[in-house]
């Protein structure tokens, strides 16, 4: 398939990993995925079980798009992507449902629209389709490494102000309390986390300038 | 039909797909650069979920449910498919927006032209799929309460949309500091918008 055998590591592979971080972050900058990001970060653990969960189904779903990217013919190929996406969640659905019922209890529908996460059929479309396994591999775990990047940043901003917490585990000391520093229950809100995540995208494009949108 | 009623007035405005859960926010933010565009789309999601939510409905209760097989005989009532749930409710939604495409591309070549990558990926919106999960969370008693659900869903979803691609396209004169342009602000517009929409929680009909 390769025409020259390039190492496991190289510049490029590395970069399909990085990008997705910042430069090309699937929420902040490919605008994919937003949906489950934005439900799910009133707290950490969940964000972080959401996190691996994507990470799981991304890699592997790149990687047998990436298998079978020469036998599906163009025209069902969303079906098949769909289904083969539909299988990973589902696998991952009955292990949370088996050894974490707390969580995938709070994460409710939320596993389920995993299939329908914009960034695992748009990496498919745009990336599965048209590279090699190791490479899809890759960038499948980096995007969904950026996805999970921002999930956490959102859930640490919304859980710390808004209960005091960071994983269930108090924080902020009585003290400042006794002080008269309250929670912010607004943060608790969905709404909040849009809110968070565009003032995510303010200072990240304040910081890199390239990304910039002009009209 | 006061249940009815009550239930299409709450799935638009209480339980806003966008506003109250998020769903369907990659397209709701993509495609609404302008109203027209967003118009094409929110229709096209009108038309998908109130047709796959009463089909899922249909599967869910004859076929996936637990027990939901008695209907063949009596030995399979303790048959739980509930496993299948996502392949089914997502084959099902992947042929009804195979469906769309066609009938679109037959009917209005230029909205087909300018919805592009946008119209397959409905297949990908959550807001749809979300629409037949929440169904199964739900426990409607008749195909007809989840038809409403899925329409009302449907509306609340074309409004959201159509609202924002308003004021996107008023605020493209504004003087908006330049790394927040575009997106960011989108973020907190909607984010803004959510907030106003939380005040009609709690509301009874």
């Amino acid at each position: 398939m390769s025409k020259d055998r390039e190492p496991l590591f190289s510049k490029k592979n590395r970069a399909l990993l990085t990008d997705p971080l910042d430069d090309d972050n699937p929420i902040t900058v490919q605008v994919l995925g937003i949906c489950s990001a934005l439900a799910i970060t009133v707290k950490l653990e969940p964000a972080v079980v959401m996190t691996v969960s994507v990470i799981f189904v991304m890699a592997a779903g790149n990687v047998i798009v990436s298998i079978l990217r020469n036998v599906i013919p163009t025209r069902i190929r969303i079906i098949v992507q769909l289904l083969v996406v539909a299988t990973l969640v589902a696998l991952v659905d009955q292990f949370l449902k088996a050894y974490a019922y707390d969580v995938s209890k709070q994460l409710a529908i939320f596993i389920g629209l995993i299939i329908t996460n914009c960034i695992i059929m748009g990496r498919f479309e745009a990336f599965a389709l048209a590279n090699g396994v190791w490479k899809s591999f890759l960038d499948g775990v980096g995007n969904a490494a950026g996805y999970g990047w921002i999930l956490i940043v959102v859930a640490f901003v919304r859980e710390l102000f808004g209960s005091g917490e960071l994983w269930g585990i108090p924080v902020i000391p009585q003290l400042i309390y006794d002080l008269g520093y309250q929670d912010n229950g607004l943060m608790l809100l969905s709404p909040m986390a849009l809110i968070v995540v565009g003032l995510y995208i303010w200072i990240q494009r304040f910081y890199n300038r390239k990304l910039i949108e002009k009209d | 039909m006061e249940d009815l009623a009550n239930l299409f007035i709450k799935s638009i405005f209480i339980e806003n797909m966008v506003f109250a859960y998020f769903l369907g926010m990659c397209s709701y933010l993509a495609v609404s650069k302008t109203v027209k565009t967003a118009v094409g789309l929110g229709y096209a999601v009108i038309f998908v979920l109130t047709i796959t939510v009463p089909i899922n409905y249909l599967i869910n209760s004859y076929l996936l449910a637990p027990g939901a097989l008695t209907w063949i005989g009596p030995q399979f009532a303790n048959v739980d498919l509930s496993f299948l749930t996502f392949i089914m409710f997502i084959a099902v939604i992947a042929s009804m927006v195979q469906l769309v495409e066609m009938i679109v591309e037959k009917v209005s070549p230029s909205l087909y032209g300018s919805l592009g990558i946008f119209l397959p990926l409905i297949a990908v919106n959550c807001a749809i799929l979300g629409g037949s999960l929440f169904m199964q969370q739900k426990d409607f008693i008749n195909t007809l309460e989840s038809a409403v659900y899925g329409f009302g869903s449907g509306i609340g979803w074309f409004l959201a949309i159509v609202a924002i691609a308003a004021i996107r396209e008023k605020i493209t004169y504004s003087n908006i500091p330049d790394p927040l342009r575009g997106l960011g602000i989108t973020f907190i517009i909607t984010g803004l918008m959510a907030l106003g929409f939380m005040s009609f929680m709690g509301i009874k009909l």
